[in-house]
C-alpha cells in the first residue's frame, strides 16, 4: 500500500500573462522545469513561453478557472476528480471550474493509463490551486487595503470581513502581478475538505444526456469526408489486387485509395462510403495466420507455460490450470480519427491515452517532423486499454496524405472486433502445495500470446507495441509482462512463491487490457485459492483471513463479506463467491451471488464490492468504476470472448462477441468504500480480477463444476 | 437525387439522400445532428436509439424513405427546452454516465419504455437490449425507476 500522507511540496511557477496563470510540473517527479532557475520560493519565478510538461491553471476574466489536462477523459472520470481537486483549494464552484484536455505535448507526462492519473495529479494539481487562492486572496486584500488573513475564499470569491465580495474574475489581472502572496500556499489538510471525498456528480453529465457531449466522430473539421476502409477477411491479410472502377464510379465517392490495413474510401456520408467500400473488388491473400485456429494456439500456449519447480517434500498437491480466450476491448465509440494532413503540416484529432507517442508515430509516418503535427485530444466513448494504441490515428493520417484532403475515419464494429486489438489469450499452471493444513508454497506459471511483427503490416498500421514503459514513469501492470508475476506480490502467506512466464509469438494485434495481466493471473489464482480452502476444509472466507498478510486486504473482505451476508443459506443452484485483489496502491474485496440454476444461462443476481484506494477523491466515481469492473468480470468469466478461426476473428459485433447487457448484470449492486487519509491509489482497473475472481468461485460453487476454460459459455 | 420530408425534434426538414440511406447516417453527415451515436451499424448495440412518431427505432437500419412525414426524435429533441426530460433528470440524480457514448440510446429506449408501461419490472428493464460497455447498468436500472416514481408523484 502506498505510504503515509506525504508532506511532499510541490513545486509552482507563474506564467507571464495579463491574467492569473500558474503551472505545475508534472514529470515523473517535483523537478524544476528544464531551464528554469530554482528559486528560494517556486512561486516566485516567472516562466515565458510554452506550457509544456506543466499542469497550467488560468483565472479568466469571466471567472471561470481553466485547467488544460494532459489526460484523457474516456468514462473513467479523471476530469471530474480533477476538477474537485481544483475547486477544494480554490474554493471555487465546481461549475466555474472547465478541463479541457491538452494537446498533445513533447515533453512530461501525459500518458493516461496504469490507473495513475488521480495519483499523479492529486498533489500537483492542488499545489496549483491553492497557489493561486494565496494570489488573488492577497490581489483583493491590496485593492481593498485590507490585511490578506482577515479574507476568506468561496464560491469562487474573495469575501472581506465586512461583506463585500470580488470574483476570481475581477481580482486576476492584478493577481497574476503578485509575486509573494500574503497568505499561505499550503493546500488545506484533509481535515476541512469539502469538495473532496463528497460524492460529486460528473462536470459532463449534462452534456451526456442531452446527447452535446463531442466524441471525435460529432467533430465538424471543415472539409473532412467520411472514410471507411475495406478490410481483409483474416489478421493480417494484404491486398493482391483492387478493381475500384465500380466504387469510384459511384455518387458521393472523393477518393479510393490504398493503405497498409487495406482500401479507403473517402465519400458525402459513411453511408456513401460503406456502399463503395462493399463495392470495391478485392482479391486478398491470406493473413501469415491463416492455418491457425484457436485449438491450436491453445495447444501452443499449453505447451510455453515453463514447468513448475518441484514442490515441497511431503506435501500435499492442488495443481490446475486455465485457459482464458482473447478478449475485445469493444469500447462503444469505435475508432474514429481526423486527420488533415498538408504538405508541410498535419493536424489530427482522436481520443488518446498516449498523444505524446501517437505525434511521434504520426509525424514519422506522414514524413513530417513532429513540430509540425497537432494531436488533438478528445473525449473518447470507452477504452479499456484500447486508446493506448493509435492505430486508427495514423490510418487516418495517411489516408488523408494519400487522398489530399481532411479526413474522417471509422472503423466499423466489424473492423474493430476482427482486426483487433484484443487482450492476449493466455494458459496458466497453478500449484499450491499444503502440508499440515496450511500453504507452503506456490507457484504459478504462465504463457500468453505476445504480439509479433514482420515489419510491414500490423506494425505499419498500429504503430508499435503497446506501451510498455509509460512516460512519466507511470507504473502499469504491463511493465511486468514477462516480469514477476503477481503471486509474488505475496498476498497471501503461502511460503515459498515462484513462478515463470513464457509465450507465444504470433501475428495478432493485441492491447493492454484493463487491469491487464492481473485480469487472468490473478483471478486464476483466486480461483485456486478457493479450491484450496476447500481441500483443506476450510471456509473461503475464513481461509483468506487468516492467510492474507495485510490488514487493509482482510478490511475490505471483512466488509464484503458483513454487508453481503457470506455463508447465508440460498436454495439449490446458487451460490456465492468471493475474491480479492490489490494493486495500484490499492485493495479491493468482490462478493458475489449467481443464480446457475441454468448453468448455461447464470446470472449475477448481487455484487457487493469494498474497496481501500486511499483518499477517494470522488466516492461516486469510484463506485462507477468498481461497477463497470463488476460487468467486465461477469462478461470475460461467462461470455465474452473471441475465437480465432483459421487466421480471422470469429465474432464481428455485440450480436455475437457477448459483453453483458442489462439482463446479465447483477439486480443489486453494492459498493463500499473504505474512508482512508491516505494519498490517493488508482482505481480505474482495480476491480477486474477480485469481480472475475468471485464470478467464477460463485459459479464453481453453485455448479459443483471446476470451470477451467474463459469465458465459460463461449 | 430523391428528397424526403420528416419532422425532426418539432421542425420540418427536407433532405435530398438515396432512398436506403440509413436515418442514422442522415441525421449525423447531412443534418449535423449527432446525439445518435453509431455502435455497430446493424441495430445490435442500439446506442443509436431514437424515436419514430414516439416509438423507439435504431436509426442505423431504419432507411430514411420510411421516416416521411413522420415525427423523429433523438436526444436532442427529448428536452423541452432548458427543462429535461425526467428521465434525464433521473439520469443526473443518479450520475448514470461514465464514457457517455451509449447514454443518448440509453435515455431514449428508457423513456419510450416509460411510455409504454407507467411502472416497469426488473423484468421489463430486463429487455432492455443497448450495451453499455463501461457497464453501467445498475445505475439505468435505478434511474429508470426513479423516473417512473418521478412520474406519477
Amino acid at each position: 500500500m502506498a505510504g503515509q500522507l506525504s508532506r511532499r511540496r510541490f513545486m509552482v511557477y507563474s506564467l507571464a500573462a495579463s491574467t492569473l496563470t500558474v503551472a505545475a510540473p508534472l514529470g515523473c517527479d517535483a523537478e524544476p522545469a528544464e531551464g528554469v532557475e530554482r528559486a528560494r520560493k517556486a512561486s516566485d519565478v516567472l516562466v515565458t513561453g510554452a506550457d509544456e510538461e506543466m499542469l497550467v491553471l488560468e483565472v479568466t476574466e469571466a471567472n471561470k478557472v481553466v485547467v488544460r489536462l494532459p489526460r484523457v477523459e474516456v468514462g473513467q472520470g479523471v476530469t471530474t476528480a480533477v476538477a474537485m481537486m481544483i475547486a477544494e483549494e480554490l474554493d471555487a464552484r465546481l461549475v466555474d471550474v472547465e478541463i479541457p484536455l491538452a494537446e498533445a505535448r513533447t515533453k512530461g507526462n501525459q500518458y493516461t493509463g496504469g490507473s495513475s492519473s488521480v495519483s499523479s495529479l492529486y498533489g500537483p494539481a492542488r499545489q496549483l490551486a491553492a497557489t493561486a487562492r494565496a494570489k488573488l486572496v492577497t490581489a483583493a486584500a491590496r485593492r481593498w487595503n485590507l490585511p490578506a488573513r482577515s479574507l476568506r475564499t468561496w464560491n469562487t470569491r474573495v469575501i472581506a470581513p465586512d461583506g463585500r465580495s470580488a470574483t476570481f474574475g475581477s481580482l486576476t489581472a492584478s493577481a497574476a502581478g503578485i509575486q509573494r502572496p500574503a497568505v499561505s500556499s499550503n493546500p488545506k489538510p484533509a481535515s476541512r475538505h469539502r469538495v473532496i471525498g463528497k460524492p460529486t456528480t460528473r462536470i459532463d453529465a449534462r452534456d451526456i444526456v442531452t446527447g452535446k457531449a463531442e466524441y471525435a466522430g460529432d467533430l465538424t473539421v471543415p472539409g473532412a469526408k467520411p472514410t471507411v476502409v475495406a478490410r481483409p477477411p483474416t489478421l493480417g491479410g494484404k491486398i493482391v489486387s483492387v478493381d475500384d472502377r465500380a466504387a469510384r464510379a459511384m455518387p458521393g465517392v472523393h477518393a479510393v485509395v490504398k493503405v497498409a490495413g487495406g482500401v479507403a474510401v473517402v465519400a458525402d456520408s459513411f453511408h456513401h462510403a460503406f456502399k463503395a467500400r462493399d463495392a470495391l473488388r478485392i482479391t486478398w491473400a491470406p493473413g501469415p495466420l491463416a492455418s491457425l485456429s484457436d485449438a491450436a494456439i491453445r495447444s501452443r500456449l499449453r505447451a510455453a507455460v515453463p514447468r513448475l519447480p518441484a514442490p515441497p517434500r511431503g506435501s500435499t498437491q492442488v495443481e490446475r490450470e486455465f485457459e482464458f480466450a482473447f478478449v475485445s476491448h469493444a469500447p462503444m465509440e469505435v475508432l474514429t480519427a481526423v486527420a488533415d494532413v498538408r504538405a508541410a503540416r498535419a493536424e489530427i484529432w482522436f481520443a488518446s491515452q498516449t498523444p505524446m507517442d501517437a505525434r511521434e508515430a504520426i509525424a514519422s509516418a506522414v514524413g513530417l517532423p513532429a513540430s509540425k503535427v497537432r494531436v488533438h485530444v478528445v473525449r473518447g466513448g470507452g477504452s479499456f486499454g484500447r486508446r493506448l494504441n493509435h492505430d486508427a490515428a495514423i490510418e487516418a493520417a495517411l489516408i488523408s496524405k494519400a487522398a489530399r484532403r481532411p479526413v474522417k475515419l471509422m472503423w466499423s464494429r466489424a473492423d474493430d472486433i476482427r482486426h483487433g486489438r484484443m487482450r492476449p489469450a493466455s494458459h496458466h499452471r497453478i500449484r499450491a502445495s499444503h502440508a499440515g493444513g496450511r500453504v507452503v508454497a506456490f507457484t504459478h506459471s504462465t504463457a500468453s500470446v505476445s504480439e509479433s511483427y514482420d515489419g510491414q503490416g500490423l506494425s505499419a498500421q498500429g504503430g508499435p507495441a503497446p506501451v510498455l514503459a509509460p512516460q512519466g514513469g507511470a507504473t502499469s501492470a504491463l511493465a511486468r509482462a514477462g516480469g514477476p508475476l503477481p503471486s509474488d506480490s505475496g498476498l497471501y502467506n503461502f511460503g515459498r512463491v515462484g513462478g515463470d512466464g513464457g509465450s507465444v509469438d504470433l501475428a495478432i494485434p493485441l492491447g493492454a487490457w484493463r487491469s491487464v495481466d492481473s485480469g487472468t493471473s490473478r483471478t486464476a489464482e483466486e480461483i485456486v485459492v478457493d479450491e484450496v480452502s476447500r481441500s483443506l476444509g476450510k471456509d473461503p472466507v475464513a481461509f483468506r483471513r487468516t492467510t492474507l498478510r495485510s490488514k487493509a486486504v482482510k478490511a475490505v473482505l471483512d466488509k464484503v463479506a458483513a454487508a453481503g451476508h457470506w455463508g447465508r443459506a440460498l436454495p439449490a443452484g446458487r451460490a456465492q463467491g468471493v475474491a480479492v485483489h490489490e494493486e495500484y496502491g490499492s485493495c479491493v474485496a468482490c462478493l458475489v451471488e449467481i443464480d446457475a440454476r441454468d448453468p448455461k444461462k447464470p446470472r449475477v443476481t448481487k455484487v457487493v464490492m469494498a474497496a481501500d484506494v486511499g483518499t477517494a477523491v470522488n466516492p461516486r466515481g469510484l463506485e462507477a468504476q468498481l461497477m463497470g469492473t463488476a460487468i467486465d468480470g461477469i462478461s470475460t468469466i461467462l461470455t465474452a470472448g473471441l475465437h480465432i478461426d483459421r487466421g480471422a476473428v470469429r465474432e464481428s459485433s455485440y450480436a455475437d462477441f457477448h459483453y453483458a447487457r442489462q439482463r446479465n448484470a447483477p439486480l443489486r449492486f453494492e459498493a463500499h468504500i473504505m474512508p482512508s487519509r491516505r494519498e490517493p491509489g488508482g482505481a480505474g482497473e482495480l476491480g477486474v480480477p477480485a469481480a472475475a475472481g468471485a464470478v467464477a468461485n460463485a459459479y464453481a460453487r453453485a455448479t459443483g463444476t471446476k470451470p477451467r476454460r474463459f469465458p465459460i459459455n463461449f | 437525387m430523391p428528397s424526403y420530408s420528416f419532422v425532426l425534434n418539432g421542425k420540418p426538414v427536407t433532405v435530398e439522400a438515396p432512398a436506403d440511406m440509413p436515418l442514422l447516417w442522415v441525421l449525423r453527415d447531412l443534418l449535423n445532428v449527432t446525439g445518435p451515436k453509431y455502435g455497430c451499424g446493424v441495430g445490435v448495440c442500439r446506442a443509436c436509439t431514437s424515436h419514430l412518431d414516439g416509438v423507439e427505432i435504431q436509426p442505423c437500419v431504419v432507411p430514411v424513405a420510411d421516416c416521411v412525414d413522420r415525427e423523429v426524435t433523438t436526444i436532442e429533441g427529448l428536452a423541452d427546452g432548458e427543462k429535461l426530460h425526467p428521465v434525464q433528470q433521473a439520469w443526473l440524480a443518479r450520475d448514470v454516465a461514465q464514457c457517455g457514448f451509449c447514454q443518448p440510446g440509453q435515455i431514449m429506449a428508457a423513456a419510450a419504455l416509460l411510455k409504454r408501461t407507467a411502472r416497469p419490472t426488473d423484468a421489463d428493464i430486463d429487455r432492455i437490449e443497448n450495451v453499455c460497455r463501461c457497464g453501467t447498468y445498475s445505475r439505468i436500472r435505478e434511474a429508470i425507476k426513479q423516473a417512473a416514481a418521478h412520474e406519477h408523484e
